[in-house]
């Protein structure tokens, strides 16, 4: 007896993602339409995940780690700040910024550390699936490939924004404990976009964990590759920049408009650096008088109020190129994990 | 009637260069225990992995359960369950959680759930354990927890790779039960393996794989038939004679010296009163003439053994 054979008279739901890949198949020589929706058992995949992340040791020491210097960091501050109280419209902002020696401000301690955390999220996502033989049981189950590894990356960036709501909060209640002020409604709407860049900044680390533990079988590799990348952006980026910036508009010492030019391409350069991305979009919004990141000529100064805040919709605008290039680099990193993923073969 | 759940028509697969699966043609009946058999490489798990549609083809057709699995993956594997070779389970969840987790990304009906896993576990003895982190199990236990997984999900067809590897006799005996029960119940079960006296003891049929295809496919006893043309081995211990003398018994195929005065004869039928006849008229010792039953491992070496020497 012949199996009834389906005639291509249902017409299968074609998502973005299925539409995206269509167009990779194109050029991959890969023919054909797959039935059903690839979300199927994604809320299963995202709630285990998400679980799976809380109660994991290693989240916990960081989230610890995190706290406690975060709170150094804000104590520090706001001793620095009760001087200046009252001469500041926005001294809840502070909180975030101000630095007293020898400790840095909370916005770099947490430049440095929400990589640290996404990376601990994501380095061993898929490779640790392998390792653990669970990988080929999963996806005989009833779903496809995109589920596990959207589940996987929404569960991670879940995990990442309640670590720093939760963070946030705390930084608040902080500042209102030790300040004696309550948060003005504008130094909230602007606390909460940071928060959101904050999210942005640690998805593009979780999609670069990811795609490594898609690239590498080996956990240890992969944990290795990412730090490696984040030392590089993190510590190196600023000199290397520089460098490169040396040789391809090198500086003419009786021309001034080439040092202008060296300028713009070293900044350009630093700007592929996600941290630089980060620290420019969270300057502008917790600094509120941060006019720009670039130079400013004397002619441009005619006429300001030094010091003077900007209003927010002014702030968004100025950090606007940098806050879509980190969703939009986000964005590019998982389509590229997933489609390494996609093309990976089940078998080690 | 007979219902075919795979048929695969040429069905190859090549990684760059490396023919893993050649010109495969198979088709895999419903309520069939069916048995791949070969050496390791000989494209048994590659096999496996076409029909559940977790690798795509170079080229060929394959229909399982009447889906593509390319294209229908998931009507495939709704119906299909599949235990792969050393299964692994989320180590820091319960054997409950686990199988409560593949019972939502099987889209089971949530009240259906928990009484569907617990009358799982009954059936594999996993009941006690159940709130213990797999962590604690032993690999016996894995793999009797990934059968839970299959009952509960209800499928039709149960894909086993290398079940047994790994496993104590005594687990290895409790494992082929629950096979046969999953059969009993109507089950088509495809396992692969290399431990040939557990297949021959439950495979209704089987096939053997050799550089990506299938050297011979059939029933145990027919295999025996054509592969080794005899089917009746027996064993000769007898001092000082000289198997010439066994010359003009109908029925001997050919006889093998396993040590000195002792050999092994196959033969198509029972010849031990002729042999022990001529060994007493030699006036040899007679020490031992004992029957056994040629086994499938007979025919794997022979098989393997023919084509080495026809390479």
């Amino acid at each position: 007896m012949q199996p009834e054979q389906k005639s291509g008279i249902t017409a299968p739901r074609k998502g973005w993602i299925q539409s995206v890949k269509d167009g990779f198949d194109g050029f991959s020589g890969r023919t054909g339409v797959r039935e059903g929706s690839p979300w199927t058992g994604l809320g299963a995949v995202v709630e285990r995940e998400f679980n799976d992340n809380l109660t994991s040791t290693r989240m916990r020491m960081l989230q610890a780690l995190v706290f406690v210097t975060g709170f150094a960091a804000a104590y520090s501050a706001i001793g620095q700040i009760k001087d200046v109280v009252g001469e500041d419209p926005f001294v809840f902002l502070k909180i975030f910024t101000v630095s007293k020696e020898p400790l840095p401000s909370f916005l770099a301690f947490l430049g440095f550390l929400i990589p640290i955390v996404a990376i601990t999220l994501g380095f061993d996502a898929v490779n640790g699936e392998f390792n653990r033989r669970t990988m080929s049981r999963i996806l005989a189950q009833p779903i496809y490939r995109d589920a596990l590894l959207v589940g996987k990356f929404l569960a991670g960036l879940a995990t990442l924004a309640v670590f720093l709501v939760a963070l946030w909060l705390f930084m608040m209640g902080l500042g209102i404990l030790l300040l004696g002020l309550a948060p003005a409604g504008e130094e909230i709407l602007r606390s909460v976009l940071f928060l959101i860049a904050a999210i942005a900044y640690g998805g593009v680390w979780l999609a670069i964990a990811i795609l490594f533990s898609i690239v590498f079988r080996s956990t240890a590799t992969s944990a290795l590759a990412s730090l490696s990348l984040w030392l590089l952006f993190a510590v190196f980026w600023p000199m290397i920049a520089s460098m490169i910036a040396g040789v391809i508009s090198p500086i003419d010492p009786f021309d001034p408009r080439t040092q202008i030019a060296a300028f713009d391409t070293q900044q350009s350069i630093e700007r592929l650096s996600p941290n630089t991305l980060f620290a420019e979009t969270a300057m502008a919004l917790l600094n509120p008088s941060t006019r720009t990141f670039g130079l400013v000529m004397m002619s441009q100064l005619q006429g300001m109020v030094r010091g003077a805040p900007l209003p927010l919709g002014q702030s968004l605008l100025l950090i606007w190129p940098q806050l879509a290039s980190l969703i939009a680099g986000l964005v590019l990193l998982f389509t590229l994990a997933y489609i390494a993923f996609q093309r990976q073969e089940v078998r080690a | 009637m007979t219902t075919p759940v795979i048929e695969a028509k040429a069905l190859t697969k090549r990684y760059g260069s490396q023919v893993a699966v050649d010109r495969l043609d198979l088709t895999i009946n419903k309520g069939e225990v069916f048995g791949l058999l070969g050496p390791n490489g000989a494209g048994k798990t590659t096999t496996i992995l076409m029909i559940l549609g977790l690798t795509e083809p170079t080229g060929g057709t394959i229909a399982t359960v009447g889906f593509d699995p390319l294209h229908q993956p998931l009507e495939v594997k709704r119906r299909v369950g599949y235990l792969p070779d050393s299964v692994g389970f989320y180590d820091n969840m319960t054997g409950r959680d686990n199988l409560r987790y593949t019972a939502r990304l099987g889209g089971i009906p949530r009240i259906a759930v928990d009484s569907r896993i617990t009358t799982a576990l009954e059936r594999v003895d996993l009941v006690a354990a159940a709130e213990r982190p797999v962590a604690t199990y032993s690999r016996g236990m894995r793999q009797r927890l990934g059968i839970a997984e299959i009952i509960m999900r209800r499928v039709d067809v149960a894909i086993l790779d290398e079940p047994t590897n790994g496993l104590d006799p005594q687990s290895t005996q409790e494992f082929l039960e629950l096979i046969r029960s999953l059969k009993a119940e109507g089950m088509t079960v495809i396992l692969s393996s290399h431990l040939l006296d557990l297949v021959q003891s439950i495979c209704d049929r089987v096939a053997l794989f050799s550089n990506g295809k299938i050297g011979v496919m059939g029933k145990v006893t027919d295999l025996m038939r054509d592969v080794l043309g005899a089917t009746t081995v027996i064993q000769l211990d007898a001092e000082g004679f000289d198997t010439a003398k066994l010359e003009g018994i109908a029925g001997i195929e050919r006889i093998t010296r396993l040590a000195d005065g002792s050999w092994r004869i196959d033969a198509s039928r029972d010849v031990r009163g002729e042999v022990a006849r001529r060994v007493i008229e030699a006036g040899a010792n007679l020490e031992r003439l004992s029957l056994g039953m040629a086994t499938l491992q007979d025919v794997y070496t022979r098989f393997f053994e023919g084509k080495r020497h026809a390479a």
